[in-house]
């Protein structure tokens, strides 16, 4: 396990403990343009993961180019 | 509802429908390879989709025109816990980020065309395909009548058949011209058709709801308006229930079935056989994992869409039918030409998933049952042609499942579809990463997990109906309610693993894995894995001009590309002037040479030597190069005649 496979994991992880957490953000305050905060947090999360997902790509992709090349 | 017909919207939305279809017939010439005659070339497009198709396809087919009705229905209907399918889709794409790729590599080097196929490969045991194979035609058959139900509920708000006093033909008729139209194109385009038409179905879409987003809110007074309205009408309480109608915010009490409920669906939603055939269309690993990073934006869609539900609440949309919710409000709130565009848009929404579900169920019947158990020796020409005719089967079964059924009876066959097709997640998300399971106790697992969500299913009762009545139910051993596909799938996994156990303790004999563990990191390119078939015409447009590189020009005919034209194009391809390698990334892979043939108009041209692990394999990717030259040979306007067979070329006659 080498600490970039690690931030991968992270990243990937996250959105699950984000959400699953329901607790976490189950109110209504603060709203953002008059939506409650239980539906904006969680549409901001979608774009959230996205970068994550996006972040654990690129990291991916570079992980394997070293091992390619490392093997070599 | 208004009386009578909606003539505008109403002619808005056959305009539309009109072009699609005539989209869905053009589609089979769309990118088309050689040998179309097989059921990787109709089941899925010749593997050759990259991001872009694979991201529409993936969207067209995960949200379907159910999802657009039925999402903003549960939050009319209830508020915050509808709205569980943002946090759901939000956990899909980590989840498949992780499984996809492995999944696409054993795939194309093995040829499987359904989960199904890698199962039986995997385990070696057919009865757990059969069993994978089953549990995906199942959940498939009511997902597609749902998809027409999504089309019914657009028409009865435009007016078309819904009248209850028309005769049963009369007022059936518009779906029943919809599906005769979808059946055509899907039997004679396979996969192409509604991967066109989800260009299409997207762009709407999206249309509508950024429209739809910003102009309904600004008609009805705002957000803050729009949500202390909905606020008002989740505090009025049910006279069924008793209790409110809903909440903006879920309570404590309604956390965990929500949590479930994202988690649950989340997992299951890759078992459905055809995500799995969008994504096995790609055309390579990395294709899928960008679009994991892209596809989250269609989550953000199904958000803004949910929001939809509370703008019908505080439109004062009074519908019996929730499904009807958004529909109306589209109808009530738009000027009549959008509410067409909106009702096209839900309308091909339906189209895009149906077709493709029913393709999927059709190839787990060929591939699983047809050819595992009737048809041993069926050549890929029996496959493709019974593929076709299961794939019209299945629309006609799920038509006849609408027009003779209860609405409620589809409804209750997708929610037990979905906690069942979650119990094959431990063979093939479990396969893919190991072959620790034993295929028995998979087996065993997956029937334990099959029986229980059933029966609870089954036992949980709501105000208006005795069974089937939701999808969540009190956990055992935890008291909270929660969802029943996922607690089936706990206890599934349990079975497994402890029988597992027991299995390997008494030596029970495992099957053969054909596979081997680096089949599951294999990309295109490798030794054995397809080479995208019909190479983009920009490619070859932008790489090498023909008349420039009139080198060892073999080939009958003046301007048709040369190997050397093929080898330049694609850096997977190597020639050394006498053999031709495909470049692997894989050293232990043993190569030898292979003579082939190219055959230009039935006649002899030349032969190569292609260094490949099996003659089938070169065989395979000379008839790839052979597309090569067909498509750049269509390209100027000549006509594709090249075909590849295997063995030196005969000695020429002239």
């Amino acid at each position: 396990m080498t600490p970039v496979r690690v931030v991968i994991a992270l990243c990937l992880i996250a959105p699950f403990v984000a959400m699953l957490w329901v607790g976490s953000y189950a109110k209504t305050d603060p709203t953002f343009i008059g939506i409650p905060f239980f539906y904006w947090y969680q549409m901001a999360w979608v774009l959230i993961s996205t970068v994550l997902t996006m972040i654990a790509f690129k990291l991916w992709q570079r992980d394997q180019r070293a091992r390619r090349g490392g093997e070599r | 509802m208004k009386d009578g017909v909606n003539g505008v919207a109403l002619a808005v939305f056959i305009f539309f429908f009109l072009a699609v279809t005539v989209m869905g017939f053009l589609a089979a010439r769309w990118r088309r390879a050689e040998n179309e005659q097989s059921l990787d070339e109709w089941g899925l497009g010749g593997r050759s989709f990259g991001t872009w198709i694979t991201w529409f396809l993936l969207g067209g087919d995960l949200y379907t025109a159910y999802t657009f009705v039925a999402v903003p229905a549960a939050i009319y209907a209830a508020g915050a816990a509808g709205f569980f399918a943002v946090p759901y889709t939000i956990l899909v794409y980590p989840l498949i980020f992780t499984f996809l790729p492995r999944l696409w590599s054993v795939s194309h080097k093995h040829g499987y065309v359904t989960t199904s196929d890698f199962v039986r490969g995997r385990f070696g045991s057919k009865g757990l395909s059969l069993a994978v194979a089953l549990t995906g035609i199942l959940a498939t058959m009511p997902y597609i009548a749902l998809q027409l139900v999504g089309i019914q509920a657009v028409l009865d708000v435009m007016g078309v058949g819904g009248g209850e006093d028309t005769n049963w033909f009369i007022k059936d008729l518009p779906l029943l011209i919809a599906f005769g139209v979808l059946a055509a194109y899907t039997y004679s385009s396979g996969l192409r058709a509604p991967a066109l038409i989800a260009f299409v179905k997207d762009t709407l879409i999206y249309i509508v709801i950024a429209v739809a987003i910003i102009y309904i809110p600004i008609k009805l007074g705002g957000f803050d308006e729009i949500f202390a309205k909905a606020g008002e009408a989740f505090g009025e309480t049910n006279p069924a229930t008793g209790a409110p109608r809903g909440a903006l915010v879920p309570a404590e009490a309604g956390q965990w079935t929500y949590a479930t409920l994202a988690l649950g669906s989340a997992l299951a939603l890759f078992m459905y056989p055809h995500s799995i055939t969008a994504t096995l269309s790609s055309k390579s690993r990395e294709v899928i994992r960008r679009n994991t990073t892209i596809l989250p934006l269609y989550s953000l869609m199904l958000g803004l869409l949910a929001l939809l539900g509370f703008m019908a609440i505080a439109a004062g949309i009074k519908v019996q039918n929730g499904q009807l919710a958004i529909p109306q409000l589209f109808e009530t709130m738009f000027p009549d030409w959008f509410a067409g565009v909106a009702f096209a848009a839900i309308g091909i929404g339906a189209l895009v998933p149906a077709a493709i579900m029913s393709i999927a169920a059709a190839n787990l019947f060929t591939r699983n049952i047809y050819k595992d158990f009737i048809r041993k020796d069926a050549t890929p020409e029996q496959e493709t042609k019974v593929s076709k005719l299961v794939s019209l089967l299945v629309k006609v079964g799920a038509l006849a499942f609408v027009l003779t059924m209860d609405k409620t009876v589809a409804i209750n066959f997708q929610l037990l579809g979905g906690i069942w097709i979650l119990q094959t997640f431990p063979a093939l998300v479990g396969g893919l990463f190991t072959r620790w399971f034993h295929r028995w106790a998979l087996l065993a697992g997956w029937a334990v997990g099959m029986v229980y969500g059933t029966v609870a299913a089954y036992g949980v009762a709501s105000p208006t109906q005795k069974h089937f009545g939701g999808s969540s139910k009190e956990i055992p051993g935890i008291g909270e309610i929660g969802y029943i596909g996922l607690t089936a799938f706990v206890l599934n996994v349990v079975v497994t693993v402890v029988l597992t156990f027991v299995l390997k303790a008494v030596k029970a004999p495992e099957g053969v894995d054909e596979t081997r563990p680096e089949d599951y990191t294999a990309d295109a390119g490798d030794p054995g894995v397809q080479v995208e078939l019909p190479p983009d015409a920009k490619r070859w447009k932008g790489g090498t001009r023909l008349s420039s590189r009139a080198v060892r020009r073999r080939t009958v005919g003046d301007a048709l590309p040369t190997v050397d034209d093929v080898v330049a194009a694609d850096p997977d391809i190597s020639f050394d002037g006498q053999q031709l390698s495909i470049l692997s990334q894989d050293s232990t892979v043993q190569v030898l040479p292979w003579p082939v043939c190219f055959l230009y108009g039935g006649r002899a041209a030349f032969s190569i030597v292609l260094n490949a692990p099996s003659p089938e394999l070169a065989l395979l990717t000379a008839r790839q190069m052979a597309d090569r030259f067909n498509q750049q040979a269509a390209n100027f306007g000549y006509q594709p005649l090249m075909t590849a067979q295997g063995g030196f070329c005969p000695p020429s006659s002239g």
